[in-house]
């Protein structure tokens, strides 16, 4: 029982660790690809290619001078970024990283939590992560801010529902809620079995909605500069700024493990022989290999379309993404309806 | 005490203590967060009694979506204070304390009734058991009907609403 919560408390330490790492080396990776994109160099100053840059950026964040609007609510105001960065960690709770491990005489799985309703979990809290930037919008009592945070919560609300229902044909080909065996469900030779093959209309939704979900461009509507200053967190500084901040990476990070594991076979090899090499379990390599495509395709993104309008984002939200993802569910229950 | 009494303590106690704040609070947008607050903590509790499904379902639909209008409707009228009828009068507040005391009376009864210790012994909450129950002919029919008839709402909300765009 005791080495049962030590073991549960250390990789919880560690999966949070290694996320932060992550966006730390996100933000450079984003700045440096976005800057090559545009024909620029970005930073390349701070250390070799600029590689301290997160770290000399960190620093200033954290010296920066920490304002509190005049008119702010103040609890509202400090608990929105504590907020936002609680919902983003908890979902990476649920996601399978690679298959046990064998450590100090015991298997380790590489997930914190295998719940049998992980889809659902997801599900929630993505549905709570609205609240964070709605907060933040609210509390600091300005035009820009309020006007983000509404925006914000109707685009998440809209494609949420998109977001869930793309999910249900992965659930129902699988049979199971249980983020392990969607993963199992998919074994075998990538094409005909990963589900962004045999899902394929589900996976376009998925990777629509999410790209919404996150607020990444083309849906970065919430903070756009152009009309909204820079929406919900025009008047955070400092840290809490960088939590914000951070709460949208690791969102993004978050979305690209869930679309591994659920339309990519997660921790599986595209080919069943590249499984193990030399007698041992790569799967943690095919995970974030798998995931690293996922965050440069968001980049990619982000490089390379415009801004969507927001009647645009509503109607396609609506009239477009929710009739597929129900067709895509409709379909698939047929199917297994028919051939079984 | 084993973690999951202390935790269910923890849970209890924040569903209880935001409760109060909903309703003791004069600001509507505090009010629906500590809403919010109760909601998930309900939602842990749940988790904590071993029926993980009713737990991530509390999270989905009242914390996640509807709440979530609530703040929406808040925010867009710019709700600041709630407007209360100076005084409010002695009948009214014998009114209150009267159904205060119902309600007491009822948890009270219920309490002293139901047997203490681990409830309801062998019902596996988990999804697989609860979706045969709901699937069940004893539920299916019911449960078809419901969905109807929250389709209908649906429908006649938005043609209500049509009508004045």
């Amino acid at each position: 029982m005791q080495q049962e919560l030590l073991i549960a408390t250390g990789k919880v330490l560690v999966f949070v660790g290694v996320f932060l790492g992550l966006f730390s080396g996100m933000t450079y990776v984003e700045r440096r690809l976005l800057a090559f994109m545009q024909f620029r160099l970005g930073p390349n100053r701070v250390g070799p290619f600029g590689l301290l840059q997160p770290v000399a950026d960190g620093i200033k964040l954290f010296f920066k001078e920490e304002v509190m609007p005049e008119g702010a609510n103040k609890w509202a105001f400090m608990a929105a970024p504590a907020l936002a960065i609680v919902t983003a960690f908890l979902a990476i709770a649920v996601v399978p990283y690679g298959p046990t491990v064998h450590l100090f005489n015991r298997d380790i799985p590489l997930q914190i939590a295998d719940l049998d309703v992980g889809v659902l979990f997801l599900f929630a809290i993505s549905s709570l992560g609205v609240y964070g930037i709605v907060m933040a919008g609210w509390a600091a009592n300005n035009k820009y801010t309020l006007l983000g945070g509404l925006r914000s919560s109707a685009q998440m609300f809209s494609y949420e529902l998109s977001l869930g229902m793309s999910w249900v044909g992965a659930i129902i080909l699988a049979g199971s809620f249980r983020i392990s065996d969607i993963v199992a469900s998919q074994a075998g030779w990538f094409i005909p079995n990963w589900n962004f093959f045999r899902q394929a209309p589900g996976f376009l939704v998925y990777l629509v909605a999410a790209t919404a979900e996150v607020n990444r461009t083309p849906f970065d509507l919430p903070e756009a500069e152009t009309e909204l200053v820079a929406g919900f967190h025009t008047e955070y500084s400092s840290m809490r700024f960088a939590l914000l901040q951070m709460a949208e990476y690791v969102n993004m990070m978050t979305v690209a493990a869930v679309g591994t594991s659920l339309f990519f076979g997660g921790w599986l090899a595209p080919v069943p022989g590249l499984q193990h090499v030399f007698g041992r379990d790569i799967g943690l390599l095919w995970f974030l290999l798998k995931m690293g495509a996922g965050l440069f395709f968001f980049i990619w993104l982000r490089g390379t379309v415009p801004r969507f309008r927001y009647d645009q984002l509503m109607n396609f939200g609506w009239k477009v993404l929710l009739p597929l993802a129900t067709l895509n569910i409709l379909g698939t229950a047929a199917w297994i309806a028919f051939s079984k | 005490m084993t973690l999951d009494a202390i935790l269910f303590y923890v849970f209890a106690a924040a569903a209880l203590g935001s409760a109060l704040v909903v309703v003791g609070q004069r600001h509507p947008t505090y009010s629906a967060f500590a809403l919010i607050v109760t909601l998930c903590s309900l939602s842990a509790v749940f988790g904590l009694l071993g029926s993980p499904f009713i737990a991530v379902l509390q999270v989905v639909v009242y914390a996640g979506a509807i709440m979530v209008l609530f703040l929406f409707v808040l925010m867009l009228l710019r709700v600041t204070r709630e407007e209360r009828p100076a005084g409010g009068g002695w009948a009214l507040k014998a009114t209150a304390i009267g159904l205060g005391a119902v309600l007491a009376a009822q948890v009270g009864s219920v309490l002293a009734t139901v047997a203490r210790g681990p409830g309801a012994p062998g019902f596996n909450a988990s999804t697989v058991s609860v979706a045969r129950l709901l699937f069940s002919p004893a539920y299916l029919y019911v449960f078809e009907a419901t969905s109807i008839l929250i389709l209908a709402a649906l429908v006649g909300a938005v043609a209500l609403a049509k009508r004045d765009l």
